[in-house]
């Protein structure tokens, strides 16, 4: 648990320095002026008082926000903003989302937080059958982008089956949401000011993994980064390894790893899963002619296999082996059992290892 | 909401000066107080005399005290009377809050229950309550101690909160230690209701728990090594370590679960008790008087899956008792400041069944008003819902530092501590010795250490377990071409690792 600690803190600061160059058309237009050092809920923290400071109809609420959220991640909104716009919430998800529902389509900002993505399900019903069908169903009239709905998604090491799901797939699956998935605090501020004024309701995963442990030079003012547009944040030339939020962490391990026996990863974040930025990935592709997913959530029906799907049908006669999949296991997610379940560093490398020599 | 976040209404059962609270400490100031709550709303009584009397034979329809009658006609407890002196602390409590809203839907309630001609059947019932609670106020007005319980049950009460207190604190050690891991959420402070319930029921009868299970699987008879060793994560815990500290089952003993998710309990509960119906009325085994008991805290009380249930449960007359455990905090979000009327009994009525309202910090209390919810749901009279109000002394797991809450509260709840409180009637009322409380003490300290050694002990799960109990085959799909488990191919962590 130490050593992780030591690693991710260097992974990310890595990241976000190596983070700089891109294949894509994304810029990162982030300029290193007056930035500070900080972890994940506290560039989530910034990125919330940004908001409800630049729009004085948005809103925060949620379980435990008030006091500062069980993640702190709301701390000083409720002191700074008032009760009227940061406020708990009793403890009802599926009133939580309708809520904010009702509040977006009435012009309003709403930021709603589930406390953790494992509570995500009575929502769900919400956010599929209306946030997701709002403005297709009443033609324009009326929408929900105003609602972002944040959520703590991920393994954290002793979570066990109601603390550590990775639900994206499940919303993935759904069309007129988006979703997205920071992989670092800089990352996470520019995202999460994009999703809370992007004009269509955004589920934004958080990795909890990283609240403390990923620290980072974020700028302190105002940016946002763009939605759906992945970023190669590692240049390769044999493989292409496709990953988003704290996954990254770990094949960016493996990928120095490999880098010792001459294997050249190139490694994308996606940052947004729905919709996805395709051109990316394939043109690393065609570059690469191999490609590796990997995610926590489950292997089968995971947001890797999407993926696989449309690389294969993009690029198939440029692949030069099978997608490969590195992922948790097809059981829930397990209280003991955990290091077993995850895609780990080693899997991982094996992975590239196989893929590369087949 | 005042300085220690209760709001008056909560005052006749807090009140250090009210003359009451000195009292309450048998069945009819048990029931009073519980009237008192129920009744307020109507401000006052239309009589004044001692003793209770059915009240439909001697008053006109359409006065207050039908109303109060019928709207909780289910409700045994509540039609008792009361000196007028109770009244007077809590009359003056904001009437105009209560009176007139509640009043207009206790009169929506009463239409429902006359059209179901549930009138002989309210007379029955409150005529067998009346009995009790008559005997025992002659018996209290002659001076003589009621005793509630006997030697051997007040032993047994002990007994089992000393364990559930004394094994926390030890969860509580090995958490910081890191010998366990994970969300640990402990149960101090909060005994009184698991023994007060759990002690009445029968091994067959069912238990439908929360996060904060422990102590309610140890009152169930799940031993305390199994309890430990799944804490701990080893095979020998009670699901073999794969649930840990939230998710305790046992099929022997009829414990359904540990539910990590609020709620999420409730409606198992509720297809359990309807199963033991099922059981006795249709299949005809006339002995399956099965009872569940389901619990959870005040923040389930706010949500959806709660007054499905209630709806459920009252519609079908389910043998099951909702058994609300207000502690008063949801994590950092006080109950007062989250629920539009905190006062969670009032939500059985609104669905049909009795609800009653128990200081949580005093086990007799709550065994008493057990035993008749329980009687009740045994006797196929329907669900009970019961509002305990108790206390968490510890934050709400061990990672919360538990800085939100006022320590002037924390000091009165901890003044109340229902151990001390047992221990003191025990010894007053020479049910029990000081010498053997203490050799208690020490048994129990001796238990809770053995069930330490013993999950040190065991050994850690083997990987196979991992793919197990995905589907109804145990061994799960993780069955290799070559025959074997996967996992257990060295092979296992390298590649896609697909199953």
């Amino acid at each position: 648990m130490a050593l992780r600690n030591i690693i991710g803190k260097r992974i990310g600061n890595g990241i976000g320095l190596v983070g700089r160059r891109s294949l894509s058309t994304a810029t990162c237009d982030v300029e290193n002026r007056n930035s500070k050092s900080m972890n994940l809920y506290s560039a989530i923290n910034q990125a919330l008082h940004l908001a409800l400071e630049t729009d004085p109809r948005a809103f925060v609420f949620g379980e435990d926000v008030s006091f500062g959220g069980v993640f702190r991640c709301t701390t000083g909104l409720a002191d700074r903003f008032g009760k009227a716009r940061v406020f708990n919430t009793p403890l009802c998800e599926q009133g939580i989302v309708g809520f904010g529902i009702g509040l977006a389509a009435m012009g309003n900002r709403a930021i709603a937080e589930i406390q953790f993505a494992d509570y995500i399900y009575p929502a769900f019903d919400q956010i599929v059958n209306e946030a997701a069908k709002f403005r297709y169903r009443s033609g324009n009239q009326f929408n929900c982008g105003g609602l972002t709905i944040r959520a703590p998604y991920g393994a954290v090491g002793h979570g066990g089956h109601y603390h550590s799901q990775s639900p994206e797939a499940f919303f993935c699956h759904v069309p007129g949401i988006k979703v997205v998935i920071p992989r670092s605090p800089r990352q996470a501020k520019g995202l999460l000011l994009s999703c809370i004024r992007d004009p269509n309701p955004v589920v934004f995963f958080e990795p909890k993994w990283l609240y403390r442990l990923a620290v980072e030079e974020v700028p302190e003012h105002d940016y946002m980064l763009p939605l759906s547009e992945a970023e190669v944040i590692r240049q390769g030339s044999d493989i292409t390894l496709v990953g988003w939020g704290a996954q990254l962490t770990i094949m960016e391990q493996a990928c120095i790893e490999a880098e010792k026996d001459g294997i050249s990863c190139e490694l994308i974040d996606l940052k947004t899963l729905m919709p996805w930025d395709k051109e990316t990935v394939e043109a690393s592709v065609r570059k690469t002619g191999r490609v590796l997913i990997s995610h926590e959530a489950p292997v089968t029906g995971g947001f890797g296999a999407e993926i696989s799907a449309s690389i294969v049908e993009r690029c198939f006669l440029r692949l030069e082996a099978p997608v490969a999949r590195v992922c948790g296991l097809d059981t829930p997610f397990p209280l003991v059992f955990e290091p077993f379940y995850m895609p780990s560093k080693n899997k991982v490398l094996d992975a590239i290892k196989a893929t590369v020599d087949y | 909401m005042g300085r220690m976040g209760f709001s008056p209404k909560h005052a006749c059962l807090t009140d250090e000066k009210d003359p009451n609270r000195q009292k309450i400490t048998n069945l009819t100031s048990c029931l009073l107080v519980s009237c008192q709550l129920n009744l307020h709303c109507e401000v006052r009584p239309p009589f004044s005399s001692k003793f209770p009397l059915p009240f439909f034979p001697s008053l006109p329809i359409g006065t207050k005290a039908t109303k109060m009658s019928t709207a909780f006609s289910a409700a045994n407890f509540s039609t008792q009377s009361f000196p007028l002196n109770h009244t007077s602390t809590t009359s003056h409590d904001s009437p105009l809050v209560f009176a007139k809203p509640t009043s207009q839907f206790l009169r929506s309630t009463r239409k429902l229950r006359l059209s179901s001609s549930s009138k002989l059947n309210l007379n029955r019932r409150s005529g067998t309550v009346v009995a009790v609670s008559d005997v025992v106020k002659q018996k209290k007005s002659k001076s003589t101690p009621t005793l509630l319980i006997t030697k051997e049950e007040g032993l047994e009460l002990y007994e089992d909160m000393v364990l559930g207190r004394a094994f926390e604190d030890m969860c509580a050690q090995m958490y910081y230690r890191g010998k366990m891991f994970g969300f640990v959420h402990l149960y101090n402070g909060q005994e009184a209701v698991s023994t007060g319930f759990i002690k009445l029921l029968k091994q067959q009868d069912s238990v439908v728990s929360t996060y904060r299970d422990h102590v309610h699987a140890l009152s169930k008879g799940v031993p305390a090594r199994a309890v430990m060793s799944e804490l701990f994560g080893k095979t020998t815990g009670c699901c073999r370590g794969q649930g840990g500290s939230m998710h305790m089952f046992s099929r022997e003993h009829n414990l359904l679960g540990g539910f990590a998710f609020i709620g999420e309990g409730i409606p198992v509960a509720t297809g359990a008790a309807f199963t033991s119906k099922y059981k006795r009325e249709v299949l005809k085994e006339a002995d399956c008087d099965h009872v569940t008991l389901a619990f959870f805290g005040d923040g389930t009380c706010n949500n959806g899956q709660f007054f499905e249930c209630l709806n459920m449960a009252a519609l079908w007359k389910l043998p099951i008792v909702f058994v609300v455990e207000n502690n008063l905090w949801a994590i950092g979000m006080s109950h007062l400041r989250s629920t539009s009327d905190p006062q969670i009994y009032k939500k059985g009525p609104a669905f049909g069944m009795p609800g009653i309202h128990v200081d949580g910090m005093d086990v007799l209390k709550v065994r008493e008003v057990a035993k008749e919810a329980i009687g009740r749901a045994r006797r196929g009279e329907g669900p009970t819902l019961v509002e305990c109000e108790t206390y968490r002394f510890r934050g709400h797991s061990l990672a919360d530092p538990d800085e939100l809450r006022d320590p002037a509260e924390k000091a009165h709840y901890a003044a109340r501590d229902p151990i001390t409180a047992l221990k003191k009637y025990l010894t007053e009322n020479n049910l029990a010795s000081d010498a053997e409380l203490k050799a208690i003490d020490k048994k129990i300290d001796e238990v809770v250490e053995d069930a330490v050694e013993f999950a040190d002990e065991s050994p850690v799960p083997p990987r196979s377990q991992l793919l197990e109990n995905v589907f109804a085959d145990p061994k799960g799909f993780g069955i290799g071409p070559d025959g074997r488990y996967r996992c257990e191919d060295p092979k296992f962590t390298e590649g896609t690792a697909h199953v």
